[in-house]
């Protein structure tokens, strides 16, 4: 209004009226208070996902770095030897305080009351009943770290920490008490060696053995329904399973003989050790994994421990209730049922969301049913869990057993859980964010395109085939992605439908048809859980939740980036798209 | 309801201010081939809205007819009636016949896609597929299952010489077409109208996303292709149909005003209407 009082001629005089007439933009209008409120927020959820991952990998990477044995000896002179596992500062029961000096009370009253306390790991649990120990500060009189402790990590009952007493080699004492002799050496490769051949006869071959009887009793029962009890085929059968078990027998024996001449041959090498009490322990040296003095390990040796212990769990199968050894199972599983989930739902919701966009009619029907597939993505996983279970293992693999494993039953085939209904499952709680995926890149596909393409004189198929699939494939692989990430993190679904605590044995193998498809399967979100929650000593198993962590996230992260790649060379031929 | 068709000598030297509103005057160049499309009392609506009331139009056979007119008068939407791409639209509603060499192509019968691999359309954005230049020119024949390396070639290196293309692209046929400049996207889009010797070649504001000189070079390949093909052009330029058409339609709220030989229209419009319009009155 001021500006129209004082009405400035020419046009150059207005604008600088306007200038000076300040026209206020307060902190709220330039929007600066948003601006900082969403970058917080950002910086808070990439605070916690660092953190997080931070903490996870801290733990899983430092897992299997060799720790120093420590003897502590208390001040009523009792003498434990452990690995410090972790340390805390705790406030003491009365008891606790009672057993105090009036001095160490004191000082204790004196500060918050508080008392640290250290765990050490003293393994040994065929001799003490228990893996782990508190130790309260004030008892310590001293710790020390002798050179010649060692830890072994054995087959049977856990880590043993002590002493090398004796090494017996083919019955024979050996000098020095080295288990770095080379003699000790060779020997230990060829106990292991001897071990690894008996595990493959026991499992495998008498597997096979066992396999081939059980076709041969499964070929009388087939016969036996199909033409009935005595009939000439089914004697048929019974004189073929006779041959078969005679056969048998006689090929048991020599595997069993091999076994038990290997089994005499181990026994004569062995290693006795004793523990911080001297009490002494025999272990076959075929059952030793690994025996070092972590407290005279040189930096190369740490770092070859190190890695040792890395490949081990790579590659080995779990032992020790799963908290020792490998995950090897674990990862084939994960990986071949993602694999296989993604490869049962990419085509189903693809083609889902295909017709859904590209042929049916728009309208309400469409959009319920688009709305009730959005929601399927807010069930919980649990209850596909029970689906899976009620519709995938006992409707259709008790339908498949009857159709085509009569012979199997009450045993069930396909009518458990299983790798393959596993992956159906996960699809099925999957396929909504690949349907709504699709959806949008079929919606994103210019009209441009599909006209031109019908312009042509090509048919509704031939454009959605040749042009805008090809043309979505970037959106439909980022639904892929997000549908994998979904299904390998889940577990609670398959602790329904086929995933089990132990199941050494691949779903793949040399029997017919080689992959397994309705085996139980261990998976490596399970195998968290299992580890951390459900084993005998959760104290023990917590570094295997980290490591596992460590690996499933790596497992993912890998899945995703080769999903990502794939996805980027597809959208590099859309490159320089005017569209 | 038809309305009157009032058919002026070709010769006709003045506006004829009697004429109503919804009547067409006609006085088109006649060729020598007889007639290709005929479109006899089109009226169509979109939802409860009408974009053409009852056109009638004739397209003689080898010769290039312009549709001109202001934004919104129906021009592209009668151009897409002619190779039913307005199917793809909800709730349309067409009455009266469009006939192709006298076979309606809104019959119930009609096969619509046999229908489109008879005519060829240009857009008015270019819109190659993403995919090589040669499988974009061959992709009418592909469709088609024709699997003959030689005879792709042969169809490849035609049409893009037809396109006037074929020098600049010849060495790098195997290169996505995204990557070429907007008018040889344009040139590639017409060409792949002409790769399966179409009867009909349909033009959506061709050059509306061009620069001058990709104008220049599309406007000359019109030229070229009239006498081979039927061409059938939508344009927002004035100068563009005048230079490059035989006859020109002349659209206004959804009506036809005039129809006829484009010298007559941009030199003495019958119609008071097309006059203000070329003149630049309104429009």
């Amino acid at each position: 209004m001021e500006m129209a009082a004082t009405a400035p001629d020419s046009p150059l005089e207005r604008a600088a009226a306007r200038a000076s007439n300040h026209r206020v933009t307060d902190l709220r209008a330039r929007g600066e208070p948003f601006t900082w409120l969403l970058g917080g927020c950002l910086s808070l959820g990439v605070v916690m996902i660092i953190g997080f991952l931070l903490l996870v990998l801290w733990n899983g990477f430092l897992t299997f770095v060799p720790q120093k044995i420590a003897v502590v000896t208390s001040k009523d002179g009792k003498v434990i030897a452990g690995e410090a596992f972790r340390a805390e500062r705790f406030r003491p029961a009365p008891d606790v305080l009672a057993a105090l000096t009036p001095d160490e009370r004191s000082a204790v009253a004196k500060g918050d009351g508080m008392i640290g306390r250290t765990l050490y790991r003293v393994a040994n649990f065929d001799l003490y009943g228990e893996d782990f120990k508190w130790v309260i500060d004030p008892d310590v009189k001293s710790v020390e770290y002798p050179a010649d402790m060692v830890i072994v990590e054995r087959l049977e009952w856990g880590p043993f920490i002590g002493r090398v007493e004796a090494i017996t080699l083919d019955g024979k004492a050996v000098e020095g008490n080295d288990l770095k002799a080379p003699a000790v050496v060779k020997a230990h490769e060829e106990a292991r060696e001897r071990w690894a051949r008996m595990r493959e006869i026991e499992r495998d071959e008498i597997g096979a053995l066992n396999h081939d009887l059980e076709v041969a009793r499964l070929d009388v029962r087939r016969a036996e329904l199909k033409y009935g009890a005595d009939s000439p085929q089914q004697r048929a059968a019974l004189t073929e399973l006779d041959r078969v078990t005679k056969d048998m027998q006689s090929q048991f024996a020599r595997l069993t003989a091999e076994v038990q001449a290997l089994r005499s041959t181990s026994d004569k090498y062995s290693v006795t050790f004793a523990d911080i009490g001297d009490r002494e322990k025999v272990v076959p040296l075929a059952n030793i994994v690994r025996a070092y003095r972590p407290n005279a390990l040189t930096f190369g040796e740490q770092v070859g421990v190190y890695f040792s212990r890395w490949g081990e769990f790579l590659t080995a199968e779990p032992r020790e209730a799963n908290t020792e050894g490998g995950v090897m199972p674990a990862i084939f599983g994960t990986l071949a049922m993602t694999l296989l989930m993604v490869i049962v739902v990419a085509p189903f919701g693809v083609i889902t969301a295909l017709y859904l966009r590209e042929y049916a009619k728009q309208g309400r029907l469409v959009s319920f049913v688009r709305i009730s597939v959005n929601n399927l993505a807010g069930v919980p996983s649990i209850v596909y869990g029970v689906f899976g279970l009620g519709f995938f293992a006992y409707v259709v693999g008790g339908t498949i057993d009857s159709l085509f494993f009569p012979e199997r039953l009450p045993n069930p085939t396909f009518g458990t859980g299983g790798l393959m209904w596993a992956a159906f499952t996960l699809a099925l709680l999957t396929v909504p964010v690949v349907i709504v995926a699709t959806e949008e890149a079929l919606a994103a596909v210019p009209r441009s395109m599909r006209e031109g393409s019908l312009a042509c004189g090509a048919s509704k198929w031939q454009t959605i085939r040749n042009i805008v699939l090809p043309r979505a494939m970037p959106g439909v692989m980022t639904g892929i992605i997000l549908a994998m990430a979904r299904g390998a993190g889940e577990v609670a679904p398959l602790m329904l439908v086929g995933v089990v605590k132990l199941a050494p044995g691949l779903p793949i193998d040399g029997i017919f048809p080689y992959v397994h498809l309705e085996r139980s399967f261990m998976h490596l979100g399970f195998h968290i859980f299992d580890v951390g929650f459900q084993s005998r000593n959760s104290e023990a198993g917590k570094p295997m939740v980290f490591v596992t962590t460590v690996l499933l996230i790596t497992l993912v992260a890998v899945m995703n980036a080769a999903a990502i790649v794939i996805r980027s060379r597809l959208k590099r031929r859309f490159a320089g798209s005017q569209f | 309801m038809s309305p009157a068709t009032v058919t002026t000598a070709r010769t006709g030297n003045g506006i004829s201010p009697q004429l109503q509103f919804g009547e067409t005057v006609t006085h088109i160049k006649r060729g020598q081939q007889g007639i290709v499309l005929d479109i006899k009392n089109l009226n169509l609506w979109y939802g409860a809205a009408q974009a053409l009331h009852d056109v009638s139009l004739s397209v003689e056979q080898g010769m290039v007819t312009s549709l001109i007119g202001p934004s919104g008068c129906g021009k592209s939407t009668l151009l897409r009636c002619i190779n039913r791409m307005n199917d793809l639209v909800d709730n349309l509603k067409i009455t009266g016949a469009i006939s192709l060499h006298g076979e309606d192509i809104y019959a119930k019968a009609a096969d619509v896609i046999a229908l489109r691999k008879r005519m060829g359309m240009v857009f008015q954005k270019p819109n190659p597929f993403p995919m090589s230049i040669f499988e974009n020119v061959v992709y009418p024949l592909r469709i088609d299952g024709v699997r003959d390396k030689t005879v792709l070639q042969e169809t490849c290196e035609r049409a893009l010489q037809g396109a006037a293309l074929w020098n600049e692209v010849k060495d790098r046929l195997d290169q996505n077409a995204l990557g070429m400049s907007g008018g040889q996207q344009q040139r590639l889009c017409i060409a792949r109208a002409i790769a399966a010797d179409p009867e009909v070649l349909l033009m959506d504001e061709p050059c509306s996303a061009l620069d001058p000189i990709a104008t220049a070079k599309v406007e000359e390949l019109i030229h070229q292709l009239s006498g081979t093909y039927t061409i059938v052009i939508v344009t927002h330029n004035m100068q563009q149909a005048a230079r490059v058409s035989d006859n020109t339609a002349f659209m206004y709220l959804g009506r036809l005003i005039e129809y006829g030989d484009t010298e007559v229209m941009f030199q003495s419009p019958l119609a008071e209407r097309t006059q203000d319009y070329i003149t630049g009155r309104f429009g």
